[in-house]
C-alpha cells in the first residue's frame, strides 16, 4: 500500500460477523466503490466486504489509471461519461487528494481505415455527451510536441480523435478513500478473508464459507477480478469470461513534460507520464488464458519497439518496474453487470483491461441495484443475460488495454 | 521466459511458433438444445489450473498439437491422472 494513505487512512478493524444484509466479495475498486455507495447514497451500512489479500492488491492496484469516455456505442459513452464526471468530484467527496489529474488523451490513426474509425468516435461521443474532437496531424503536433508525425517512417500519422476528459488518477487513493468512506459509515472490511464457497438454499445463495467461517447475508455480491469463474461456479454459474494477463511497466524520469495521454490501437501501446515523472507503458493481453502473475519480456518488447518509432524520446529512457495482472475479459469487450439466474446472487464482471475507470459509476450502479432490487437504466444493457438475448455489446475497438 | 510446447513433430519449441487453440467443452447436464448453443458460442471453464488445450503449430509443421497447462504456474504438464 501507498505510505501517504497508510499514514492517512485509518480503516476501523472489526471483528466478522455472523450476518449482514449485503456481502461483498472482493476488495477491489469495483467491491469497495459498491460498500462506499451503499453507505453514503442509500445508508446500508451492514455490509462486508471479504478481501482474501489485502484490499487493492487485485487489478485495482495494478492498472495504468487511464479514465475516459471515449467508447464507441452509445450505451458505453453514456456509462463511462457517468464515471468521467463522478471522478472529477471525488476527492471533494471523499475528502481525499486522489491525484485525479485531466490530461487529455489522443487516439492515433496510421491509416485510411483508422482515420474513418476515429472520425465516427468522436461523432458518436460528442452525440451521447463525451467531449472528443478529430484532430490533424499539425494539431496533434501542437498538443505532443516530441511526437514524431512520420511514425519513424513506418507508422506514419494521419489524425487522431482527441478526447478532452482523459484523465489519470492515483489508484491505490481511489481504492483506500472509498474503503475508509464506506468503513467510517460502518462498513465492515475483513482482508485475508477468502471465500471458499457459496452457502446455499434450495436454488438461492444466503452466504459464504470463508476461511473464518460461515457468514449469512440476503445478498452476495461477486467482485473478484480475474478470479471471477471459480466464485461463478460455486454458484453453479458458466460466465463468458476468459482471464488473460496484462502487463504494464514504468522508464525512470523523463525531465520534459508528457502531458496528455497518447495511445494507439493499431500499434498496440499508450504512453502517459506519472506525477514523478516516469513514463507508464501498457502493452496488450497475452493471446492465451492465464492467471500468471510473472511478468515477462516477450510483449514489452514489442511494445516499446512500436512506441519509440512515435515518441523518440522513449529511446533514452531505461525500465525500472514491469509488473502484472489477471484480467476478466468479456468476449465482447464491455463490463457484465447486475442479476444472475442465481437468486440472491449479483456479479460485476468483465472489467477486464479497462474496469479502472469505470469504479465510480460501477459501484454506483450496483448499489442502486442491491438498494432498490431494480436493475437501473444505465447497466440494463450489460446484464448477463444478454449473450442469451443476442444483444451483446460489442465494443472491442475501444477497449485498448486501457 | 517463454514456454515450450512439445511438439509432437518438431519437438520442444518456444511457444510464440504456436496459436492458441481452446478445446471447447459443453458440459453434458446442459441439455436443452438452446442452451448447448450459447454454452459453446460463449460460455468458458476458464480454469484455474491444469486443462487440455490445442495449439496450432503456425511457424512449424502446421499441425495441431494437444497438451495440458497449468493456467496458474504457466507450464505444460503431463496429463493428469
Ligand atoms: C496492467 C493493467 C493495466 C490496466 N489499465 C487500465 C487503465 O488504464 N484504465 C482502466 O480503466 N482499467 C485498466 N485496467 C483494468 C482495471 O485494473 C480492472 O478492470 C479493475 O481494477 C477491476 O477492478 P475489480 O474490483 O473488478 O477487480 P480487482 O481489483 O482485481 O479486485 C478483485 C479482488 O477480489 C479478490 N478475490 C478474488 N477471489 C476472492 C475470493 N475467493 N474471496 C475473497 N476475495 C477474492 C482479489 O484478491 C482482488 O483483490 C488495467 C488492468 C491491468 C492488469
Ligand atoms: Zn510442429
Amino acid at each position: 500500500m501507498n505510505e501517504y494513505m497508510e499514514r492517512q487512512v485509518q480503516l476501523k478493524w472489526y471483528e466478522p460477523k455472523k450476518t449482514y444484509d449485503v456481502i461483498i466479495i472482493g476488495g477491489g475498486g469495483h467491491g469497495l466503490s459498491t460498500a462506499y455507495h451503499l453507505a453514503t447514497r442509500h445508508n446500508i451500512t451492514n455490509v462486508a466486504v471479504l478481501e482474501r489479500k489485502y484490499i487493492g492488491g487485485g487489478n485495482s492496484g495494478r492498472n495504468t489509471t487511464v479514465i475516459r469516455a471515449n467508447y464507441g456505442i452509445p450505451e458505453a459513452v453514456r456509462f463511462y461519461q457517468r464515471s468521467v464526471d463522478l471522478y472529477k468530484r471525488l476527492e471533494e467527496e471523499t475528502g481525499r487528494w486522489l491525484m485525479h489529474l485531466e490530461k487529455g488523451i489522443l487516439w492515433i490513426a496510421h491509416s485510411e481505415a483508422a482515420v474513418r474509425q476515429e472520425r465516427a468516435r468522436a461523432e458518436v461521443n460528442r452525440a451521447f455527451g463525451a467531449k472528443t474532437d478529430f484532430v490533424t496531424p499539425e494539431e496533434i503536433k501542437k498538443i505532443v510536441p516530441q511526437i514524431d508525425l512520420s511514425g519513424g517512417g513506418v507508422w506514419p500519422i494521419m489524425g487522431a480523435s482527441y478526447h478532452h476528459d482523459g484523465a489519470t488518477a492515483r489508484h491505490d487513493r481511489v481504492n483506500w478513500a472509498l474503503a475508509e468512506g464506506a468503513n467510517k459509515r460502518g462498513v465492515h472490511i475483513h482482508q485475508r478473508t477468502e471465500v471458499l464457497d457459496l452457502i446455499k438454499e434450495g436454488d438461492r445463495v444466503i452466504g459464504v464459507q470463508t476461511n473464518h467461517g460461515p457468514m449469512y447475508a440476503d445478498i452476495v455480491m461477486s467482485a473478484v477480478g480475474g478470479h471471477v469463474s471459480r466464485v461463478a461456479k460455486m454458484a453453479g454459474l458458466r460466465l463468458p469470461i476468459r482471464t488473460h494477463t496484462l502487463q504494464a511497466y514504468v522508464t525512470n524520469h523523463y525531465q520534459q513534460k508528457l502531458h496528455p495521454i497518447v495511445a494507439s490501437t493499431s500499434l498496440l501501446f499508450y504512453v502517459s507520464q506519472t506525477a514523478r515523472g516516469e513514463m507508464l507503458l501498457g502493452a496488450q493481453i497475452d493471446p492465451q488464458p492465464s492467471y500468471n502473475y510473472r511478468a515477462g519480456h516477450d510483449l514489452i518488447k514489442g511494445c516499446s519497439h512500436r512506441a519509440m518509432t512515435m515518441l523518440p524520446f522513449l529511446r533514452d529512457l531505461r525500465i525500472l518496474r514491469q509488473w502484472t495482472g489477471v484480467c476478466d475479459m468479456s468476449p465482447d469487450y464491455s463490463p457484465i453487470m447486475g442479476k444472475t439466474p442465481i437468486p440472491g446472487f449479483l456479479i460485476t464482471t468483465g472489467w477486464g483491461t479497462w474496469g479502472f475507470k469505470a469504479i465510480p459509476v460501477g459501484g454506483e450502479q450496483m448499489a442502486a441495484l442491491i438498494a432498490t432490487s431494480e436493475t437501473p437504466e444505465l447497466i440494463a444493457p450489460f446484464a448477463l443475460d444478454r449473450f442469451a438475448r443476442d444483444r451483446t455489446m460489442a465494443d472491442r475497438g475501444s477497449a485498448g488495454t486501457h | 521466459m517463454s514456454i515450450k510446447i512439445p511438439c509432437p513433430h518438431c519437438g520442444e519449441r518456444p511457444i510464440h511458433e504456436f496459436a492458441y487453440g481452446e478445446v471447447p467443452e459443453v458440459p453434458d447436464e446442459i441439455t436443452d438444445i438452446d442452451e448447448r448453443d450459447l454454452d459453446r458460442a460463449f460460455m468458458f471453464k476458464n480454469t484455474e489450473g491444469v486443462q487440455l488445450e490445442a495449439w496450432y503449430h503456425i511457424y512449424g509443421c502446421r499441425r495441431w498439437v494437444y497438451v495440458y497447462r497449468d493456467t496458474v504456474r504457466d507450464v505444460i504438464v503431463p496429463k493428469p491422472v
